[in-house]
Protein backbone atom coordinates (compact mmCIF):
# COMPACT_ATOMS: atom_id res chain seq x y z
CA UNK A 1 0.00 0.00 0.00
CA UNK A 2 3.06 2.18 0.94
CA UNK A 3 4.68 1.49 -2.46
CA UNK A 4 1.34 2.55 -4.37
CA UNK A 5 1.06 5.63 -2.41
CA UNK A 6 4.27 6.63 -2.86
CA UNK A 7 3.93 5.91 -6.66
CA UNK A 8 0.69 7.98 -6.71
CA UNK A 9 2.74 11.09 -5.34
CA UNK A 10 5.36 10.77 -7.82
CA UNK A 11 2.41 10.05 -10.53
CA UNK A 12 1.00 13.11 -9.34
CA UNK A 13 4.12 15.28 -9.52
CA UNK A 14 4.88 14.47 -12.93
CA UNK A 15 1.22 15.07 -14.05
CA UNK A 16 1.41 18.87 -12.30
CA UNK A 17 4.35 19.40 -13.74
CA UNK A 18 3.21 18.18 -17.38
CA UNK A 19 -0.23 20.18 -16.31
CA UNK A 20 1.69 23.83 -15.90
CA UNK A 21 3.93 23.56 -18.97
CA UNK A 22 1.57 20.86 -21.58
CA UNK A 23 4.95 20.74 -23.21
CA UNK A 24 4.99 16.57 -23.69
CA UNK A 25 1.06 16.88 -24.28
CA UNK A 26 0.96 19.35 -27.32
CA UNK A 27 4.17 18.39 -29.17
CA UNK A 28 3.70 14.64 -28.57
CA UNK A 29 -0.23 15.21 -30.11
CA UNK A 30 0.88 17.70 -32.61
CA UNK A 31 3.55 14.82 -33.64
CA UNK A 32 0.67 11.99 -33.42
CA UNK A 33 -1.46 13.80 -35.86
CA UNK A 34 1.70 14.37 -37.89
CA UNK A 35 2.20 10.69 -38.40
CA UNK A 36 -1.45 10.05 -39.04
CA UNK A 37 -0.97 12.74 -41.87
CA UNK A 38 1.84 11.27 -43.27
CA UNK A 39 -0.09 7.98 -43.42
CA UNK A 40 -3.01 9.21 -45.00
CA UNK A 41 -1.22 10.23 -48.31
CA UNK A 42 0.39 6.91 -48.20
CA UNK A 43 -2.15 4.32 -47.80
CA UNK A 44 -5.68 6.31 -48.62
CA UNK A 45 -6.54 5.47 -52.32
CA UNK A 46 -10.03 6.99 -53.76
CA UNK A 47 -10.85 8.24 -50.48
CA UNK A 48 -10.85 4.84 -48.90
CA UNK A 49 -7.89 3.35 -46.75
CA UNK A 50 -6.94 -0.06 -48.17
CA UNK A 51 -7.31 -2.91 -46.03
CA UNK A 52 -6.01 -2.99 -42.64
CA UNK A 53 -4.34 0.05 -43.33
CA UNK A 54 -5.98 1.89 -40.41
CA UNK A 55 -5.50 -0.82 -37.40
CA UNK A 56 -2.02 -0.37 -38.26
CA UNK A 57 -1.31 3.57 -38.62
CA UNK A 58 -3.00 3.48 -35.22
CA UNK A 59 -0.13 1.79 -33.74
CA UNK A 60 2.41 2.91 -35.40
CA UNK A 61 1.26 6.23 -34.56
CA UNK A 62 0.99 5.29 -30.69
CA UNK A 63 4.73 3.67 -30.74
CA UNK A 64 6.22 6.45 -32.35
CA UNK A 65 4.57 9.30 -30.19
CA UNK A 66 4.90 7.18 -26.94
CA UNK A 67 8.50 7.05 -27.78
CA UNK A 68 8.70 10.58 -28.40
CA UNK A 69 6.79 11.08 -24.97
CA UNK A 70 8.76 8.59 -22.78
CA UNK A 71 12.18 10.43 -23.70
CA UNK A 72 11.13 13.83 -23.10
CA UNK A 73 9.75 12.65 -19.85
CA UNK A 74 13.33 11.40 -18.34
CA UNK A 75 14.92 14.38 -20.46
CA UNK A 76 13.61 16.76 -18.28
CA UNK A 77 14.16 14.79 -14.97
CA UNK A 78 18.03 15.00 -16.13
CA UNK A 79 17.91 18.37 -17.49
CA UNK A 80 16.85 19.73 -13.60
CA UNK A 81 18.89 16.92 -12.18
CA UNK A 82 16.07 15.74 -10.48
CA UNK A 83 16.47 11.95 -10.93
CA UNK A 84 19.06 11.67 -8.31
CA UNK A 85 16.92 13.28 -5.88
CA UNK A 86 13.74 10.97 -7.20
CA UNK A 87 15.98 7.56 -6.66
CA UNK A 88 17.04 9.05 -3.48
CA UNK A 89 13.40 8.77 -1.75
CA UNK A 90 12.83 6.80 0.96
CA UNK A 91 10.88 4.67 -0.68
CA UNK A 92 11.02 1.61 -2.76
CA UNK A 93 12.50 1.65 -6.08
CA UNK A 94 9.24 -0.20 -7.37
CA UNK A 95 7.66 2.82 -6.30
CA UNK A 96 9.30 5.24 -8.57
CA UNK A 97 8.97 2.96 -11.78
CA UNK A 98 5.47 2.88 -11.07
CA UNK A 99 4.41 6.32 -10.56
CA UNK A 100 6.31 7.08 -13.30
CA UNK A 101 4.88 4.46 -15.69
CA UNK A 102 1.33 6.10 -14.07
CA UNK A 103 2.15 9.53 -15.24
CA UNK A 104 3.31 8.43 -18.64
CA UNK A 105 0.30 6.04 -18.84
CA UNK A 106 -1.88 9.17 -18.06
CA UNK A 107 -0.44 11.27 -20.45
CA UNK A 108 -0.36 8.40 -23.07
CA UNK A 109 -4.04 7.72 -22.94
CA UNK A 110 -5.00 11.17 -23.33
CA UNK A 111 -3.60 11.67 -26.18
CA UNK A 112 -5.03 8.09 -27.78
CA UNK A 113 -8.31 9.54 -26.62
CA UNK A 114 -7.93 11.90 -29.66
CA UNK A 115 -5.80 10.33 -31.72
CA UNK A 116 -8.11 7.10 -32.45
CA UNK A 117 -11.05 9.29 -33.14
CA UNK A 118 -8.91 10.88 -35.76
CA UNK A 119 -8.12 7.89 -37.54
CA UNK A 120 -11.59 6.93 -37.33
CA UNK A 121 -12.98 9.53 -38.92
CA UNK A 122 -9.85 9.92 -41.78
CA UNK A 123 -9.48 6.14 -42.78
CA UNK A 124 -13.38 5.58 -42.39
CA UNK A 125 -12.60 2.80 -39.26
CA UNK A 126 -15.54 1.72 -37.34
CA UNK A 127 -14.13 2.99 -33.94
CA UNK A 128 -17.82 2.55 -32.70
CA UNK A 129 -18.83 -0.82 -33.73
CA UNK A 130 -16.69 -2.24 -30.56
CA UNK A 131 -15.74 0.30 -28.46
CA UNK A 132 -15.49 -1.57 -25.25
CA UNK A 133 -13.04 -4.00 -26.90
CA UNK A 134 -11.16 -1.03 -28.85
CA UNK A 135 -10.56 0.27 -25.47
CA UNK A 136 -9.24 -2.42 -23.93
CA UNK A 137 -6.98 -3.46 -26.44
CA UNK A 138 -5.50 0.41 -26.70
CA UNK A 139 -5.22 1.07 -22.68
CA UNK A 140 -3.92 -3.04 -22.59
CA UNK A 141 -1.24 -1.88 -25.79
CA UNK A 142 -0.32 1.21 -24.35
CA UNK A 143 0.21 -0.37 -20.82
CA UNK A 144 2.67 -3.03 -22.24
CA UNK A 145 4.45 -0.64 -24.89
CA UNK A 146 4.94 2.15 -21.53
CA UNK A 147 5.46 -0.84 -19.09
CA UNK A 148 9.19 -1.74 -21.31
CA UNK A 149 9.64 1.84 -22.36
CA UNK A 150 9.78 3.19 -19.17
CA UNK A 151 12.37 1.16 -17.68
CA UNK A 152 14.26 1.55 -20.63
CA UNK A 153 14.15 5.66 -21.19
CA UNK A 154 14.77 5.35 -17.38
CA UNK A 155 17.87 3.69 -18.02
CA UNK A 156 19.30 5.31 -20.40
CA UNK A 157 18.94 8.81 -19.14
CA UNK A 158 22.69 8.41 -18.39
CA UNK A 159 24.08 6.92 -21.50
CA UNK A 160 25.75 8.08 -24.38
CA UNK A 161 23.32 8.57 -27.71
CA UNK A 162 20.13 7.84 -25.82
CA UNK A 163 17.97 9.42 -28.37
CA UNK A 164 18.72 6.51 -30.93
CA UNK A 165 19.03 3.81 -28.35
CA UNK A 166 15.78 4.01 -27.25
CA UNK A 167 13.54 3.04 -29.78
CA UNK A 168 16.71 0.67 -31.11
CA UNK A 169 16.20 -1.24 -27.33
CA UNK A 170 12.06 -0.46 -27.25
CA UNK A 171 10.65 -1.35 -30.53
CA UNK A 172 11.89 -5.35 -31.00
CA UNK A 173 11.02 -6.15 -27.10
CA UNK A 174 7.79 -4.50 -27.77
CA UNK A 175 6.98 -6.06 -30.99
CA UNK A 176 4.91 -8.74 -29.57
CA UNK A 177 2.71 -5.99 -27.96
CA UNK A 178 2.39 -4.32 -31.01
CA UNK A 179 1.43 -7.28 -32.95
CA UNK A 180 -0.94 -8.28 -30.53
CA UNK A 181 -2.83 -4.98 -30.52
CA UNK A 182 -2.60 -4.36 -34.14
CA UNK A 183 -4.01 -7.96 -35.48
CA UNK A 184 -7.00 -7.12 -32.54
CA UNK A 185 -7.39 -3.76 -33.78
CA UNK A 186 -7.45 -5.25 -37.47
CA UNK A 187 -9.94 -7.94 -36.60
CA UNK A 188 -12.48 -5.49 -34.87
CA UNK A 189 -11.97 -3.23 -38.13
CA UNK A 190 -12.22 -5.70 -40.77
CA UNK A 191 -15.15 -6.14 -43.07
CA UNK A 192 -16.22 -9.03 -41.19
CA UNK A 193 -15.20 -8.67 -37.85
CA UNK A 194 -14.25 -11.18 -35.80
CA UNK A 195 -14.65 -10.27 -32.29
CA UNK A 196 -13.22 -13.72 -30.89
CA UNK A 197 -9.92 -13.29 -32.50
CA UNK A 198 -9.84 -9.80 -30.97
CA UNK A 199 -10.97 -11.13 -27.51
CA UNK A 200 -8.04 -13.84 -27.85
CA UNK A 201 -5.61 -11.21 -28.72
CA UNK A 202 -6.74 -8.80 -25.87
CA UNK A 203 -5.70 -11.68 -23.25
CA UNK A 204 -2.79 -12.24 -25.40
CA UNK A 205 -1.87 -8.12 -24.42
CA UNK A 206 -2.90 -8.85 -21.26
CA UNK A 207 -0.19 -11.64 -20.57
CA UNK A 208 2.18 -9.59 -21.85
CA UNK A 209 1.52 -6.59 -20.12
CA UNK A 210 1.23 -8.94 -16.49
CA UNK A 211 4.97 -10.40 -17.89
CA UNK A 212 6.71 -7.06 -18.58
CA UNK A 213 5.53 -5.29 -15.45
CA UNK A 214 6.39 -7.86 -13.82
CA UNK A 215 10.02 -7.75 -15.29
CA UNK A 216 10.17 -4.09 -14.78
CA UNK A 217 9.42 -3.95 -11.21
CA UNK A 218 12.33 -6.85 -10.52
CA UNK A 219 14.98 -5.00 -13.03
CA UNK A 220 14.16 -1.53 -12.02
CA UNK A 221 15.88 -1.40 -8.46
CA UNK A 222 19.26 -3.29 -9.59
CA UNK A 223 19.19 -1.27 -12.92
CA UNK A 224 18.99 2.13 -11.39
CA UNK A 225 21.25 1.52 -8.26
CA UNK A 226 24.39 3.39 -8.77
CA UNK B 1 37.69 -20.80 -15.67
CA UNK B 2 41.24 -22.50 -15.49
CA UNK B 3 39.64 -25.81 -16.35
CA UNK B 4 37.60 -24.62 -18.58
CA UNK B 5 40.07 -22.99 -20.51
CA UNK B 6 42.15 -25.79 -20.81
CA UNK B 7 39.19 -28.10 -22.09
CA UNK B 8 39.32 -25.91 -25.39
CA UNK B 9 41.64 -27.06 -27.24
CA UNK B 10 40.11 -30.48 -27.39
CA UNK B 11 36.31 -29.02 -27.62
CA UNK B 12 37.92 -27.40 -30.76
CA UNK B 13 39.16 -30.33 -32.09
CA UNK B 14 36.61 -32.83 -31.70
CA UNK B 15 34.13 -29.71 -32.92
CA UNK B 16 36.38 -29.64 -36.43
CA UNK B 17 36.65 -32.87 -36.41
CA UNK B 18 32.76 -33.38 -36.21
CA UNK B 19 32.34 -31.05 -38.69
CA UNK B 20 34.53 -32.47 -40.99
CA UNK B 21 33.00 -35.84 -41.06
CA UNK B 22 29.30 -34.31 -41.11
CA UNK B 23 29.10 -33.14 -45.16
CA UNK B 24 29.82 -37.33 -45.77
CA UNK B 25 26.97 -38.04 -42.90
CA UNK B 26 24.68 -35.23 -44.79
CA UNK B 27 25.30 -36.38 -48.04
CA UNK B 28 24.63 -40.59 -47.35
CA UNK B 29 21.67 -39.38 -45.59
CA UNK B 30 18.45 -40.22 -48.10
CA UNK B 31 17.04 -37.58 -49.86
CA UNK B 32 13.53 -36.07 -48.75
CA UNK B 33 10.45 -37.12 -51.05
CA UNK B 34 8.98 -33.72 -50.92
CA UNK B 35 11.28 -31.35 -50.62
CA UNK B 36 14.34 -32.73 -52.29
CA UNK B 37 17.86 -32.25 -51.80
CA UNK B 38 17.02 -28.60 -50.24
CA UNK B 39 15.88 -30.35 -46.96
CA UNK B 40 19.36 -31.46 -46.11
CA UNK B 41 19.84 -27.53 -44.89
CA UNK B 42 17.70 -28.84 -42.04
CA UNK B 43 21.22 -30.43 -40.50
CA UNK B 44 22.28 -27.23 -40.13
CA UNK B 45 19.46 -24.84 -39.83
CA UNK B 46 18.49 -26.50 -36.50
CA UNK B 47 21.71 -26.69 -34.90
CA UNK B 48 22.37 -23.43 -35.34
CA UNK B 49 19.05 -22.42 -34.34
CA UNK B 50 19.33 -24.47 -31.05
CA UNK B 51 23.14 -22.89 -30.79
CA UNK B 52 21.13 -19.32 -31.07
CA UNK B 53 18.79 -19.63 -28.85
CA UNK B 54 21.02 -21.65 -26.08
CA UNK B 55 23.26 -17.93 -26.33
CA UNK B 56 20.35 -16.03 -25.57
CA UNK B 57 19.14 -18.41 -22.87
CA UNK B 58 23.16 -18.04 -21.29
CA UNK B 59 23.32 -14.18 -21.75
CA UNK B 60 19.74 -13.80 -20.33
CA UNK B 61 21.01 -16.35 -17.27
CA UNK B 62 24.26 -14.33 -16.95
CA UNK B 63 22.43 -10.85 -17.32
CA UNK B 64 20.02 -12.04 -14.42
CA UNK B 65 23.08 -12.88 -12.27
CA UNK B 66 25.06 -10.06 -12.73
CA UNK B 67 22.22 -7.79 -12.01
CA UNK B 68 21.67 -8.69 -9.09
CA UNK B 69 24.90 -10.02 -7.77
CA UNK B 70 27.45 -7.62 -9.67
CA UNK B 71 29.77 -10.92 -11.20
CA UNK B 72 31.72 -9.39 -13.67
CA UNK B 73 32.36 -12.92 -14.97
CA UNK B 74 28.39 -13.27 -15.74
CA UNK B 75 28.71 -10.33 -17.55
CA UNK B 76 31.92 -11.40 -19.67
CA UNK B 77 29.64 -14.67 -20.14
CA UNK B 78 26.19 -12.49 -20.95
CA UNK B 79 28.13 -10.72 -24.21
CA UNK B 80 29.70 -13.87 -25.19
CA UNK B 81 26.44 -15.29 -25.09
CA UNK B 82 24.83 -12.71 -26.86
CA UNK B 83 27.36 -12.70 -29.84
CA UNK B 84 27.37 -16.13 -30.26
CA UNK B 85 23.03 -15.75 -30.33
CA UNK B 86 23.58 -13.18 -33.08
CA UNK B 87 26.19 -15.03 -34.72
CA UNK B 88 24.09 -18.36 -34.90
CA UNK B 89 21.12 -16.66 -35.33
CA UNK B 90 22.54 -15.16 -38.32
CA UNK B 91 23.22 -18.68 -39.69
CA UNK B 92 20.04 -19.57 -39.25
CA UNK B 93 18.20 -16.47 -40.93
CA UNK B 94 20.40 -17.32 -43.90
CA UNK B 95 19.39 -20.63 -44.19
CA UNK B 96 15.95 -20.58 -43.50
CA UNK B 97 14.95 -18.52 -46.57
CA UNK B 98 17.11 -20.52 -49.08
CA UNK B 99 15.17 -23.69 -47.56
CA UNK B 100 11.51 -21.42 -47.54
CA UNK B 101 12.56 -20.58 -51.21
CA UNK B 102 12.19 -24.18 -52.41
CA UNK B 103 9.41 -25.77 -49.80
CA UNK B 104 7.39 -22.22 -49.22
CA UNK B 105 7.87 -20.84 -52.95
CA UNK B 106 9.11 -17.65 -51.20
CA UNK B 107 11.97 -16.11 -48.77
CA UNK B 108 10.47 -15.02 -46.15
CA UNK B 109 6.81 -15.96 -44.64
CA UNK B 110 5.12 -13.79 -41.81
CA UNK B 111 4.35 -16.71 -40.14
CA UNK B 112 4.67 -16.37 -35.94
CA UNK B 113 7.78 -18.46 -35.78
CA UNK B 114 9.94 -16.71 -37.81
CA UNK B 115 9.12 -13.14 -36.67
CA UNK B 116 10.27 -14.07 -33.37
CA UNK B 117 13.02 -15.54 -34.42
CA UNK B 118 13.81 -12.51 -36.45
CA UNK B 119 12.75 -10.15 -33.47
CA UNK B 120 14.57 -11.90 -30.18
CA UNK B 121 17.67 -11.35 -33.37
CA UNK B 122 17.02 -7.77 -33.64
CA UNK B 123 16.69 -7.63 -29.38
CA UNK B 124 20.76 -9.14 -29.14
CA UNK B 125 21.80 -7.13 -31.95
CA UNK B 126 20.28 -4.47 -29.73
CA UNK B 127 21.86 -5.51 -27.03
CA UNK B 128 25.24 -5.31 -28.40
CA UNK B 129 24.54 -1.72 -30.13
CA UNK B 130 23.91 -0.71 -26.77
CA UNK B 131 26.80 -2.44 -25.10
CA UNK B 132 29.15 -0.80 -27.62
CA UNK B 133 27.93 3.09 -28.27
CA UNK B 134 26.14 3.29 -24.66
CA UNK B 135 29.12 4.60 -23.05
CA UNK B 136 30.51 3.59 -19.44
CA UNK B 137 27.84 1.67 -17.59
CA UNK B 138 25.78 0.27 -20.36
CA UNK B 139 26.61 -3.25 -18.85
CA UNK B 140 24.69 -2.87 -16.74
CA UNK B 141 21.50 -1.31 -18.77
CA UNK B 142 22.24 -4.24 -21.12
CA UNK B 143 22.27 -6.60 -18.43
CA UNK B 144 18.42 -5.38 -18.19
CA UNK B 145 18.18 -6.15 -21.69
CA UNK B 146 19.55 -9.44 -21.86
CA UNK B 147 16.92 -10.41 -19.45
CA UNK B 148 14.27 -9.29 -21.38
CA UNK B 149 15.32 -10.95 -24.06
CA UNK B 150 15.55 -14.03 -22.83
CA UNK B 151 11.80 -13.92 -21.97
CA UNK B 152 10.73 -13.88 -25.01
CA UNK B 153 12.71 -16.92 -26.16
CA UNK B 154 9.72 -19.16 -24.29
CA UNK B 155 7.37 -17.38 -26.35
CA UNK B 156 9.10 -18.81 -29.53
CA UNK B 157 9.36 -22.21 -28.75
CA UNK B 158 5.10 -22.46 -27.45
CA UNK B 159 4.79 -20.31 -30.98
CA UNK B 160 5.98 -23.05 -32.82
CA UNK B 161 3.76 -25.96 -31.17
CA UNK B 162 0.37 -23.54 -30.38
CA UNK B 163 0.02 -20.82 -32.43
CA UNK B 164 -1.16 -21.91 -36.07
CA UNK B 165 2.29 -21.90 -38.13
CA UNK B 166 3.48 -23.37 -41.46
CA UNK B 167 6.71 -23.86 -40.04
CA UNK B 168 7.41 -27.20 -39.37
CA UNK B 169 7.25 -27.80 -35.59
CA UNK B 170 9.60 -29.75 -33.22
CA UNK B 171 7.81 -33.08 -33.24
CA UNK B 172 9.72 -33.16 -36.82
CA UNK B 173 12.59 -34.48 -34.85
CA UNK B 174 11.57 -37.25 -33.18
CA UNK B 175 9.89 -38.40 -36.13
CA UNK B 176 12.79 -38.68 -38.52
CA UNK B 177 13.81 -42.33 -39.57
CA UNK B 178 17.01 -43.25 -38.14
CA UNK B 179 19.25 -42.65 -41.73
CA UNK B 180 18.41 -38.87 -40.99
CA UNK B 181 18.76 -38.54 -37.57
CA UNK B 182 22.03 -39.86 -37.51
CA UNK B 183 23.62 -36.97 -39.08
CA UNK B 184 21.07 -35.04 -37.49
CA UNK B 185 22.33 -35.42 -34.40
CA UNK B 186 25.82 -35.51 -35.23
CA UNK B 187 25.73 -32.37 -36.62
CA UNK B 188 23.86 -31.32 -33.29
CA UNK B 189 26.63 -32.37 -31.07
CA UNK B 190 29.03 -30.67 -33.48
CA UNK B 191 27.81 -27.34 -33.38
CA UNK B 192 27.10 -27.55 -29.36
CA UNK B 193 30.78 -28.50 -29.11
CA UNK B 194 31.62 -25.21 -31.34
CA UNK B 195 28.94 -23.49 -28.90
CA UNK B 196 30.71 -24.33 -26.03
CA UNK B 197 34.38 -24.03 -27.25
CA UNK B 198 33.47 -20.17 -29.04
CA UNK B 199 31.57 -19.44 -25.63
CA UNK B 200 34.65 -20.23 -23.06
CA UNK B 201 37.11 -18.55 -25.59
CA UNK B 202 34.74 -15.54 -25.87
CA UNK B 203 34.82 -14.82 -22.27
CA UNK B 204 38.12 -15.21 -21.69
CA UNK B 205 38.60 -12.25 -24.52
CA UNK B 206 36.03 -10.18 -22.90
CA UNK B 207 37.43 -10.65 -19.32
CA UNK B 208 40.75 -9.80 -21.24
CA UNK B 209 40.02 -6.39 -22.51
CA UNK B 210 37.64 -5.39 -19.52
CA UNK B 211 41.06 -6.24 -17.66
CA UNK B 212 42.79 -3.58 -19.93
CA UNK B 213 40.35 -1.16 -19.99
CA UNK B 214 40.70 -0.84 -16.28
CA UNK B 215 44.54 -0.68 -16.56
CA UNK B 216 44.26 2.23 -19.33
CA UNK B 217 41.95 3.39 -16.82
CA UNK B 218 43.92 3.44 -13.73
CA UNK B 219 47.01 5.04 -15.68
CA UNK B 220 45.06 7.94 -16.33
CA UNK B 221 44.30 8.97 -13.14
Amino acid sequence: MRVLRAAWLIARKDLVVEARSRELAYTTLFFAVSCVLVFAFAFVREGRAIEDAAAGILWVTLAFSGTLALGRAFERERQADTLRALLLAPTERAAVYLGKLLGLLVLMLAVEAIIVPIVGLLFAAPIGRAPLLLGALVVTGTIGFAAVGTMFAAMLVRAHSRDVLLPMLLYPIAVPVIIAGVRGTAAIFAQEPNLEAAQAWLSMLVFFDAVFVTLALWTFGPVMSE
Amino acid sequence: MRLANRVVPFLLLAAAAMFVRAPFMIEAAPIESTMGVIQKIFYFHVPSAAASFLGAFVCGIASAIYLWRRSRTADHLAVSGAELAVVFGLIVLVTGPLWARKAWGVWWQWDVRLTMTLVMWMIFVAYLLLRRFGGPGSEVLSAAVGVFGMALVPFIYVSVNYWRTIHPNTNVVRSLPPEMSEPFRWAMIAFMLLFAALLIVRTRLEAGRAALEEAYVSLED
